[in-house]
């Protein structure tokens, strides 16, 4: 069923490439969006049966485990838990918005859609992978892709330079992380990069010099990904020059693969070092929340600000995680909450920001730039995108009702009794995004209408068309229903969460 | 489930009103108006019912609610100036729309869950949503650069105050408190306990805009008129001293907290009311006069009465909501709501004029309306308090009443003096927004009840038992002593209400807003600044100047590096080819130089030979 749900998108690529390229694009972008709903409906049916179908003995369901590189220890190995299904699930509801966001697309539609179909199956499957080779092979395969992407798609001539400067940054990134795996390969015996056989031999229990360089490779190369403070410079120009679809699934889904192997590899695997090292995590976490929260709202451009909030929201997670790992202070509460959050904040930022990046794409669409100087009053005029971004906006600030609340007071309630004075110190980041978000909404909406009048630009600014309604509003409701009724993702990841912290904690 | 009920109806119902669109507006008056009507008898049901109910939220924390004595006064309140603000607003052409009556249902719902929360956690999601309710409202209008900036500055100085509650939430956690409830909050650790008690009245403090907060009420004066009888009056604001007075257990349990909280609300109560006098805006001065008011539930909180605490709100709430509805409704008739221009109004709209009236002699203290007897109530709550200095914080309380007289009685002067000439427009200058010249026919009823509520509601003491009739209730020497303040102080303000004084420092509030904005938003703004150039000269140079630098080394790799490895290669190759040509000598083919070289050979072999044998 895994294996199903992960390469069905790639399947469906398959079959796509043999078509010729002048069929019409809808076509290849209707193919795309059958399978993002195909897929979709698959993990909501592994969601539904969870319970029934039960977990293995390594904690994992579904799982699927085949040789492929015996002699080194490396298996096809595929499994879910309370971690990895909601990731999946987001996954999925992203690039199917992205997909109906997409039927618009007039350039190059088939290869544009091969590459997403492509992204989504290594996305999906490095959420799914238990196997350190396997989920390098994702982790480096997204990066390739999203090159392709921003080159290809992006809006101007610098987009090659930001697309090459992801590529190296991130590439470099994964080098390190390549470099922790083999550490941790080698410090096992027998040697394995299997994660539920490393995560039960805890080969570096010792701690040490040794275990501490394993965990700054693997969390430098997770750090660059995430990003946090001081890796995020490629975030920002990746983000400006990007498709609005690129940008969305680069936030949502590209992002928490460095967070997603923190939470997955990191504690788990490293969990002497990790409780080591954990205030260290902490406060890198609280840095990215401060940092990226003020440099967004230093920003003029509406992508940068929302690539600098994301580095702020991943902070967040970083709190979390890292005040998980503070095992002396916090009880088992505190704890769960801790991570907890950092899970949900992960599937709410994901949701919440790819509605965010599709707004902004509808914004360059109608005004061909993100300066929030070149637009004003467009409440008047657009009254359906002014409403969706402002409810957008409020999500995004964390305000109760919306998902972003639900990872965020859990996050700043879990992790306090670990370090009050840093946790204190990060709450001071909701203020600054609600400052910068109202501005924005306050530039761009309020006021005299003022729309730019650059070359090329559509003289009549229109609202939201239906395809962009259907894709951005899905997103949306997900977050408020996250937000007002949680228990039922809750009731999957709380237990999840419970189990990475009884490992950190041995 | 009527408590879901409760909640849900009025938030189901807003949203959907909020967002449908444009083509909801010609029904949304009336349908606000009926889901109001539904909400109230919800909260009737829910006060005598007393529902409890909860669900799991998070790991080990509960969304409970329930009505007790307390949250039953203020589910009716709620509900009661509801309905009765959206019947008055029904009346403004501009208000008719889905989106207003949406955000206040949704406003409504928010204020429900608040005061029916019974852990920290549900709290703090409806305390936020109100926050932004607020903001929606306030900057209703979004062609109003001062509305929107008044919503601003209302949302980001409350949600300032309201970290002080993601705060609390944390150290209750780490102080033992993992369900987060009310009932189990004193219980928290020592340490924690105080971290605790500074988060919770901080975010009172600042959600009911007592100081040093207070100016954030100035700037929501922007929004329409109901919007302020709604939020600003009777609901949001009060929600700070419900907190206090819900959480009174906690602040007992701290020394500080006690006597802290009576000083900020007797301060403000003094302070807030000399402002009050300054200002020439009608709505301006009232609300100066809301927090001067609300100071009097925080003192009453500070010194631990509870049913004080809540009969000055019931009272306050009635009252000023009146004196909103009326102000927003000379607002729209003649448009403004300056007291200069307001001359000859209450002459002109008798029916408003004697609501308004009624109103502002409650809100002088003067007997037997309703807010003389909550204030005096709150008095004597003060004078039997068992804390040092109560007899200061009782003398504060009192000027306080004697500058509350001294406002009313120069916004009722205002409105009664004769118009200059006959129907003569406001100057100019006065005018903010074009005066429809009548008043709508919903304006009416609505202003009447409220009208009997701010007069009648001081007999509730009489009538009510528990919570609602506070023992120790003021003597009767109390009662004659505040009544007699009142009376002259209202008797002085009507006679000097032209020549009071208006200093600028406390026209403008304290200038508290000038501090904020000098104090902390200007340097959070360098510093964004700063930061943002440091990102892009320092770390995405560094970044870009690293991956320069490995280009620079490949090219002087090429340059430097490439010849010299190569020259070793072929010196290497040119050595062996030297070495062939010199093997190559010997092969000339000729035998007898080969014979030559052979003898050359054996002669060389057998010295060697000979050398060897000598040696060994």
């Amino acid at each position: 069923m895994l294996s199903l749900i992960v390469f069905l998108p790639a399947a469906v690529a398959v079959v796509v490439a043999a078509l010729p390229a002048r069929l019409p694009a809808r076509l290849f972008v209707g193919a795309w969006i059958a399978a993002a709903l195909a897929d979709l409906a698959l993990i909501v049916a592994a969601w539904v049966r969870l319970p029934v179908a039960g977990v293995g003995p390594g904690g994992y369901a579904f799982e699927v485990r085949l040789p492929w590189i015996p002699s080194a220890g490396i298996s096809y190995h595929l499994g879910v838990d309370g971690l990895a299904l909601p990731l999946l699930a987001m996954t999925a509801v992203l690039f199917l918005a992205c997909g109906v966001f997409a039927l618009r697309e007039t350039r190059r539609v088939k290869p544009y859609v091969l590459l997403f179909l492509a992204l989504q199956t290594v996305s999906l499957g490095l959420f799914a992978a238990l196997d350190l080779i396997l989920f390098f092979l994702f982790f480096d395969l997204s990066i390739v892709f999203m090159y392709f992407v921003i080159a290809g798609w992006g809006h101007a001539e610098r987009a090659r330079s930001a697309a090459l400067k992801f590529f190296l940054y991130t590439f470099l990134g994964s080098l390190a992380l390549l470099l922790g795996f083999i550490l941790v390969f080698l410090a096992a015996t027998p040697h394995t990069f299997d994660i539920v056989e490393l995560a039960a031999a805890n080969p570096l229990a010792a701690g040490g010099p040794y275990a501490a360089l394993t965990l700054l490779a693997i969390g430098v190369g997770l750090a660059v990904k995430t990003p946090t403070v001081p890796f995020h410079t490629w975030l920002p120009p990746a983000h400006t020059e990007a498709p609005a679809t690129g940008s969305a699934i680069l936030a949502g889904v590209l992002l928490k693969m460095g967070t997603y192997g923190f939470v997955r590899i990191a504690m788990p695997l490293l969990p002497t070092s990790w409780r080591q090292y954990a205030l260290v995590v902490l406060i890198v976490g609280v840095v990215s929340v401060v940092y990226g929260a003020l440099v967004a709202f230093a920003q003029t451009n509406l992508k940068r600000m929302i690539a600098y909030t994301s580095i702020n929201h991943m902070g967040y997670v970083l709190v979390g995680i890292g005040a998980a790992g503070i095992v002396a202070a916090g009880d088992a509460q505190a704890r769960t909450l801790a991570t907890t959050g950092a899970l949900v904040q992960m599937v709410s930022h994901g949701l919440i920001t790819g509605a965010l990046f599709l707004l902004a794409g509808v914004l360059y669409d109608r005004g061909h730039t993100y300066e929030l100087g070149a637009y004003s009053g467009l409440a008047a005029r657009t009254p359906r995108f002014a409403a969706l971004f402002a409810v957008a906006a409020f999500a995004s600030l964390g305000l109760p009702g919306f998902s972003g609340f639900i990872a965020e007071f859990q996050i700043f309630t879990g992790s306090l009794p670990a370090a009050p004075i840093p946790v204190a110190i990060a709450v001071t980041g909701i203020l600054v995004t609600a400052a910068l978000f109202l501005v924005a909404l306050q530039r761009l909406f309020l006021g005299p209408l003022r729309i730019p009048d650059a070359p090329g630009t559509p003289h009549a600014v229109s609202d939201l068309r239906t395809g962009e309604l259907l894709a951005i509003v899905p997103l949306l409701s997900l977050a408020t229903v996250i937000g007002l009724a949680p228990r039922f993702l809750l009731d999957l990841v709380e237990p999840a969460a419970a189990t990475v912290n009884t490992l950190v904690a041995r | 489930m009527l408590l879901w009920l409760l909640i849900a109806v009025p938030l189901l119902a807003g949203a959907l009103l909020a967002l449908w669109g444009r083509r909801v507006d010609p029904l949304a008056p009336a349908l606000g108006v009926g889901v109001s009507v539904v909400v109230l008898g919800l909260a009737v049901a829910a006060a005598f019912i007393g529902p409890v109910t909860d669900t799991a939220l998070f790991a080990g924390i509960r969304a409970g609610f329930a009505v007790d004595g307390l949250s039953a006064v203020l589910v009716l309140t709620v509900a009661g100036v509801l309905l009765a603000v959206l019947v008055s607003a029904a009346g403004e052409q501009g208000l008719r729309t889905g989106r207003f009556t949406g955000l206040m249902l949704v406003f409504a719902a928010a204020m429900l869950a608040t005061v029916t929360a019974t852990g920290l956690a549900p709290l703090l999601m409806a305390w936020e949503v109100m926050g932004a309710a607020s903001w929606a409202l306030i900057g209703y209008h979004v062609c109003d650069p001062d509305a929107v900036r008044g919503a601003h500055t209302a949302f980001l100085t409350t949600r300032t105050a309201d970290l002080g509650l993601y705060l609390a939430a944390g150290a209750a956690l780490a102080g033992g408190v993992g369900s987060l409830s009310f009932e189990e909050l004193p219980t928290a650790g020592a340490g924690w306990r105080e971290l605790l008690v500074a988060g919770v009245v901080v975010t009172a403090l600042g959600k009911s805009a007592q100081l040093p907060f207070s100016f954030w009420l100035s700037g929501a004066m922007r929004g329409p008129s109901p919007v302020s009888a709604l939020l600003h009056s009777a609901t949001m604001v009060a929600a700070g001293a419900y907190l206090l007075v819900r959480l009174n257990p906690l602040l007992g349990s701290v020394g500080w907290a006690g006597p802290l909280v009576a000083w900020v609300g007797a301060g403000t109560a003094l302070g807030m009311g000399l402002v009050a006098i300054a200002q020439r805006d009608l709505k301006q001065l009232l609300a100066a006069s809301t927090c001067a008011q609300i100071g009097f539930m925080i003192l009453a909180a500070g010194v631990g009465s509870t049913g004080a605490a809540v009969l000055q709100l019931v009272a306050h709430a009635a009252t000023k909501s009146l004196l909103f509805l009326a102000a927003g409704a000379w607002l729209s008739a003649l448009g403004t709501k300056q007291l200069g221009g307001l001359a000859g109004s209450a002459r002109r709209f008798p029916l408003v004029g004697a609501v308004f009236t009624v109103g502002a002699l409650s809100l002088a203290g003067l007997p037997p309306l309703s807010l003389w007897v909550a204030k005096d109530t709150v008095l004597a709550a003060t004078l039997a308090a068992p804390a040092p200095g109560v007899v200061a914080l009782y003398v504060v309380g009192l000027a306080a009443a004697a500058v509350a007289a001294v406002y009313s009685a120069k916004a009722l002067w205002f409105v009664w003096r004769p118009a200059a000439g006959v129907a003569q427009p406001p100057a100019a200058a006065e005018v903010e927004q074009p005066p429809a010249g009548r008043l709508s026919a919903v304006t009416g009823p609505p202003l009447v009840v409220l009208a009997i509520g701010a007069a009648a509601l001081g007999i509730l003491p009489l009538l009510g038992h528990g919570l609602l009739r506070p023992e120790p209730g003021p003597r009767w020497w109390e009662l004659v002593v505040s009544a007699a303040v009142a009376g002259a102080a209202t008797a002085w303000g009507w006679r000097a209400a032209t020549r009071l004084p208006e200093p600028g420092l406390l026209h403008r509030w304290w200038d508290l807003e000038q501090a904020a904005r000098l104090l902390l938003v200007r340097p959070v703004h360098r510093l964004a600044h700063g930061l943002a150039r440091f990102d892009d000269h320092v770390l995405d140079r560094g970044v870009d100047a690293a991956a320069r630098a490995t280009v620079t080394l490949a090219r002087q790799l090429d340059r430097r590096g490439e010849p010299a490895v190569d020259g070793v290669v072929r010196g290497v190759v040119d050595g062996a080819r030297a070495l062939g040509r010199w093997a190559q000598r010997p092969q000339t083919g000729q035998l007898h130089q080969y014979y030559a070289q052979a003898s050359v050979g054996f002669a060389v072999l057998a010295v060697l030979a000979v050398v060897v044998l000598v040696v060994s």
